[in-house]
């Protein structure tokens, strides 16, 4: 049965785009047929991100105005055979769209395709209500940090009004020393404020950057810390048990030191 | 005694984010600024002085969280007020 999933997080810069890149490749990994919905109108970003830019010809938009069809305006990822892109409109902006004509084409992805990603923009406005109006399911992206955890709350009671129940909350850019001395909250601080399930946690990882550049989804490398948080989430959307990855890494001299004194615990 | 204790910050950065983060929710999620709860505390203060002389200063309102009975979380208005005395009022 097909999904629609909306990945939103109220805070720009929190990492969706990247998220949404990283879920795609990974299920198309999983050889799943997976469509990536930028929702994003007037600022589209999932394109680049993708290294898909230059292929773009019909966007969402186009669709909705019916200049094309849904097929022509689907961008096929060469790497990842069963993964396609559907563009944001980079000239016209979220009003341009409204919720009812993206359940439709949010109903129209789901006959042909196994999972539907959604890009949401930030903000709470029209833009995210176009975005979650098809969706099934959604997932928060956040960081661990106030502002951002802030605006996911907000998020979380704004689905929940749109009738979206169960969210399911992605924590990014998890720096596991600052955790550790006490400078940033850790997963278990930011669920208990959330009060939401938790789908997966993703370090601050150098290679999300250079994967980003260089337009390749960091999933797809086997090297890449945080591709391996991404290939995780994208098993537990699929249904396995996997167990969240431990962020907690090798102990300092001093921990060691610490951990011997207080008997080894 | 944890020795090592002894060198670590009593109050870390992420205990202060944490705290700040719970209070600003509680007014976001029952949509109250403080600035609504400045005005209710006003009007409160207005009203309960009709019936009794109270202490403004130790007067404390705010919003919690509550559980209910199926574990869920509902905003509460608590407000300790404290009374000096009974004004005489006619029936």
């Amino acid at each position: 049965m097909s999904e629609v999933y909306v990945i939103t997080s109220g805070k720009g810069g929190v990492g969706k785009t990247t998220t949404t890149a990283n879920l795609g490749a990974g299920l198309a990994l999983r050889g799943k047929k997976v469509a990536l919905v930028d929702a994003d109108i007037g600022l589209r970003n999932l394109d680049v991100v993708m290294g898909l830019e230059n292929r773009i010809v019909y966007d969402l938009i186009d669709v909705i105005d019916g200049n094309c069809r849904l097929k022509q305006a689907l961008i096929r990822d060469k790497r990842f055979e069963t993964l396609y892109l559907l563009p944001a409109a980079q000239t016209k902006d979220k009003t341009a769209v409204s919720p009812e004509q993206m359940q439709k084409l949010c109903e129209t992805l789901k006959e042909e395709f196994d999972y539907v990603l959604i890009d949401c923009p930030a903000g709470i406005e029209q833009g995210f209500r176009n975005a979650v109006a098809g969706a099934d399911k959604a997932i928060v992206v956040t960081t661990p940090e106030v502002s951002a955890v802030r605006d996911a709350d907000r998020i979380i009671g704004l689905l929940e009004a749109a009738e979206l129940r169960g969210p399911l909350l992605i924590l990014n850019r998890i720096r596991p020393d600052m955790v550790k001395r006490g400078d940033m909250m850790a997963m278990e601080d930011v669920t208990e404020i959330l009060a939401i399930d938790i789908l997966g946690v993703v370090p601050d990882d150098e290679t999300i950057v250079i994967s980003t550049n260089r337009g390749e989804p960091a999933v797809a490398d086997n090297a890449s810390r945080a591709g391996m948080a991404y290939r995780n989430i994208t098993r537990r959307i699929l249904g396995e048990e996997v167990p969240l990855m431990d962020l907690n890494g090798e102990d300092s001299f001093l921990e060691k030191l610490r951990k011997l004194f207080r008997g080894g615990k | 005694m944890d020795f090592f204790g002894l060198f670590s910050r009593k109050n870390s950065s992420k205990d202060m984010a944490k705290d700040r983060l719970k209070l600003v929710l509680i007014h976001d999620r029952a949509n109250c600024s403080p600035n609504v709860l400045e005005m209710l505390k006003i009007d409160i203060i207005k009203v309960i002085s009709n019936y009794m002389e109270i202490d403004e200063k130790e007067l404390d309102i705010q919003i919690t969280q509550t559980q209910t009975d199926d574990n869920g979380n509902v905003p509460v208005l608590l407000a300790n007020i404290p009374i000096k005395s009974m004004r005489k009022v006619k029936n």
